[in-house]
């Protein structure tokens, strides 16, 4: 690594420039001004959507008899909530470092297709969720070596690698749905542990590792730094191109994931799989207060945007309402939700 | 003579803090009015306050001799008062003609006429003493120069009687600004009045007619003569210290150290060809050139952000690793970019993250960080250099340009290094700061760090450096000690056979 070297000591013999009068009048002024608004802004965001969350609760209680508010709705949310979650997790690695993966809903089919081949089955479980995972790693180290070694645009290669990706999907599964033979593969979507399901600790649990990565590690230190001024990070010493490219296979190995869960939910694999993931999933990442241009955002204001969509379609079909008024209703959350960023960087300095 | 703008006792209050608390300003026809102060003492605001884009809490704004509140940028534009701020507001990709005429384009039904307009343009820059730049020419292709210039000409489409420049000067060279002094002569002789601000004082005597003063939102002085008054007493003003603005002296000891760097026969085709020099440790080595001479691309090639097509870089007896800046920081060399702002800072992390961002390895066990050392070391560094304000946790970006380059040379003293390459370490930098800075890095080099440093302060780099290097086109054209060449010896040596 390149900074394990014992550096040496802070020289001690620094002068330490006296604090003239003017001085303590700068800094008295200054420091009563705004004290700490940057560090709180995210939380008042995040808070915010729970804001939201409450809202749609007590819409829901009100409006479908006490349909909402049991377990078993409950858990159907968070059920519906996990893949997706798990795909938003990789796009909120990427948006704050500075990119964006377009291809994740592709992805999610081209690993759940390659997984279930009658040759991966052949197999095994345990080689069908590896390969679901190395296809998903694969291609995002594609993308991340385009995009950060070939100095090309997030935008442009992430497209290509949606259509060809998908078109890849479609070519090998002859565009017909494969069904999984492995029952071990499908029991991951059918087991309650505590009474409730694995994919609800999956989702936990990729959750969980994602926030300490993004939070508590040096890595996710240099994911905020390269995304929030590359050129900085890269003369403070980082090496911004291999980081850049790893945040697309971390984005990859979520849909690897996102690919086996949706596998033991659907117990197929298909191409049509993931369809407009990458618009569900960038939509939860900018209403949970991530900047689209990198460099600020949060892991749980994700998270609190995919139940957000999720709690959405529940209610909707709760009240057998049509899916085209649940579009238009997810399109407005997000025109209203980037409003309210803006009002709340215009507060800041 | 009937002034031209007046103003008295304006008061702009933002939340929590008073930007201006009662300004005087009175502007003539055709003068150059200069307005000093520190940063933060308010000039922004009140340029902001005269342009329209602020509104005064208290306080009037007579603007020929009548009574107005200019509610907004372009109501102050069509009363003829223009503003030319520190980052241009031109569109880069349209035509010099275009830039000028923006929002007020010559046109019939709605039709633009583009002959009349770059006719227009052409008349206005022959105004300006520059028909070599073509109307039709695309802005961003022209030196920041040209630019200002573009956005003088289109103040004056406007019938501009009073244009404000906010530190025009800081992305020039000196024979940049002896251009702008020309513009703006050329502007004066006509009746337009200038309100000039900058940070360099020998400036504002060559150029201004009078003087106001600002400090902490309040004017010190009104209307002195720019000519006359002894620096000592406008540096008293601004800062209320009378201490005579100086530069450190070395240690007792002259340097003799150990050499840190060598650098040998380094070359980029097309940005500087077999430059080769020493940094022994405690040594201050500066670099004296015009922007473009190369002396940024030297650096920054040193520094391994660019790779060097031969030459080698050598810092304690081991050869670098080519376009590398990992490898460069492992060898100990830091750099403080010349860009603070979009190559230094991380502007959306507080300072304490901008501190230990290149020492991160040190305050990590298996790649998790432990924020608790990590908080500590910085703030202990920050505080050591005297940040202000003195909370590590605040934003980085809201802090003065001063303070910033602190945190940039915090950083480096937080990791330990060799040698620190300084690229106009004042730039922004108010004159209080900066003498910290000159102080700080003195007493770096006292404590055996070599430090390389590129400025296009001839006055800086004689006063700061033990060595001097002069570079003119990509060539060392001169190596010495400082002490031996003074201020137009460096000039003659950076002007010969540049076009003036």
């Amino acid at each position: 690594m390149t900074d394990r070297t014992e550096a040496p000591a802070v020289p001690a013999d620094v002068v330490v420039p006296p604090v003239d009068e003017q001085g303590r009048v700068e800094r008295a002024a200054t420091a009563t001004a705004r004290p700490r608004l940057g560090g709180r802004l995210s939380e008042v965001r995040n808070l915010g959507l729970v804001g939201v969350l409450v809202i749609l609760a007590v819409v829901g209680i009100a409006t479908t008899d006490g349909q909402f508010l049991t377990r078993s709705n409950i858990l159907n949310i968070l059920v519906s909530a996990s893949i997706i979650g798990v795909v938003t997790v990789g796009m909120t690695f990427v948006i704050i470092g500075g990119g964006i993966d377009l291809s994740v809903g592709a992805l999610v089919a081209l690993a759940s297709v390659w997984a279930t081949t009658l040759a991966t089955q052949d197999y095994g479980p345990v080689v069908m969720v590896i390969c679901a995972l190395l296809v998903g790693m694969g291609a995002g180290l594609v993308n991340g070596v385009l995009i950060a070694y070939g100095r090309l645009v997030p935008f442009i290669v992430t497209l290509a690698m949606l259509v060809s990706a998908r078109g890849l999907a479609q070519s090998l599964s002859d565009r017909r749905t494969q069904l999984v033979t492995a029952d071990s593969i499908n029991q991951i979507a059918t087991t309650d542990v505590l009474g409730i399901p694995l994919l609800v600790y999956l989702f936990a649990a990729v959750i969980a590792v994602g926030w300490v990565v993004l939070n508590r590690t040096t890595f996710g230190r240099r994911t905020f730094a390269v995304g929030g001024n590359p050129e900085a990070a890269r003369l403070a010493g980082i090496d911004v191109r291999r980081h850049s490219a790893l945040l697309y296979v971390i984005s990859g190995l979520c849909c690897g994931i996102a690919a086996i869960m949706i596998m033991a939910r659907t117990t197929t694999g298909s191409s049509t799989h993931g369809d407009l993931y990458e618009l569900d999933a960038i939509a939860a990442v900018i209403i949970g207060g991530t900047l689209l241009t990198g460099g600020r955002g949060t892991l749980i204001g994700s998270i609190l945007g995919v139940v957000v969509f999720t709690t959405i379609t529940n209610l909707f079909v709760l009240n057998n309402l049509p899916t085209e008024v649940q579009n238009i209703a997810k399109g407005l959350i997000i025109v209203a939700a980037v409003l309210l960023q803006r009002r709340g960087r215009a507060a800041a300095p | 003579m009937d002034a031209l703008l007046t103003v008295r006792g304006v008061v702009k209050e933002f939340p929590g803090v008073r930007a201006l608390d009662g300004v005087d300003l009175e502007v003539a026809p055709g003068e150059v009015h200069c307005l000093l102060g520190q940063n933060g003492a308010g000039k922004s605001t009140l340029i902001k306050v005269l342009s329209g884009a602020h509104r005064a809490d208290e306080g009037e704004i007579h603007w020929q001799g009548a009574p107005v509140s200019f509610g907004t940028p372009v109501a102050a534009l069509r009363a003829g008062l223009a503003t030319i701020y520190q980052e241009l507001d031109l569109v880069a990709g349209l035509s010099v003609a275009e830039n000028v005429f923006l929002g007020h384009e010559p046109a019939t039904l709605g039709f633009s006429r583009r002959g009349a307009m770059n006719e227009a343009a052409t008349a206005l820059l022959a105004r300006l003493g520059h028909p070599d730049i073509r109307a039709t020419r695309e802005v961003g292709s022209l030196s920041a120069a040209g630019q200002q210039v573009v956005s003088m000409a289109r103040a004056l489409s406007h019938h501009a009687r009073l244009i404000v420049m906010d530190e025009p000067s800081a992305v020039l060279d000196s024979g940049e600004v002896a251009n702008l002094f020309r513009v703006i002569r050329q502007l004066t002789a006509d009746g337009v009045a200038v309100v000039y601000i900058s940070h360099r004082l020998d400036e504002i005597r060559e150029i201004g007619d009078r003087v106001t003063v600002l400090k902490d939102g309040r004017t010190v002085a009104v209307g002195l003569p720019a000519r006359t008054t002894p620096t000592a007493e406008v540096v008293r003003l601004m800062t209320g210290r009378t201490v005579e603005y100086a530069f450190p002296r070395a240690a007792a000891a002259p340097a003799g150290g150990a050499e840190i760097l060598r650098v040998e026969g380094l070359t980029r085709p097309g940005e500087f060809a077999d430059v080769s020099f020493t940094v022994h440790s405690g040594e201050i080595v500066g670099l004296a050139g015009l922007v473009g001479s190369g002396r940024s691309e030297i650096v920054e090639t040193v520094y391994g952000a660019r790779k060097a097509a031969a030459g080698e870089v050598v810092v304690d007896g081991k050869r670098l690793r080519p376009g590398s800046v990992p490898a460069a920081i492992r060898a100990g060399l830091g750099l403080a970019p010349e860009e603070r702002k979009s190559q230094g800072l991380l502007l959306h992390e507080p300072v304490y993250r901008n501190v230990s961002v290149s020492s991160l390895g040190r305050f990590s066990r298996g790649g998790f960080v432990l924020s608790g050392p990590e908080l500590a070391a910085a703030a202990a560094v920050a505080e050591q250099l005297d940040v202000r304000p003195a909370d590590p946790r605040r934003l980085v970006r809201a802090l003065s340009g001063g303070n910033q380059q602190k945190v940039v040379l915090a950083r480096w003293l937080l990791r330990g290094c060799r040698l620190l390459i300084l690229d106009e370490p004042t730039r922004g930098v108010d004159v209080g700061a900066r003498t910290e800075i000159y102080r700080l890095v003195r007493s770096l080099a006292d404590s055996g760090v070599g430090v390389l440093m590129v400025s296009s302060e001839i006055p800086e780099v004689l006063g700061l450096s033990d060595r001097v290097l002069v570079i003119r086109e990509g060539r060392v054209v001169h190596t010495g000690p400082a002490g031996e060449i003074d201020e137009s010896g460096v000039l003659d040596l950076v002007m010969e056979g540049a076009v003036a």
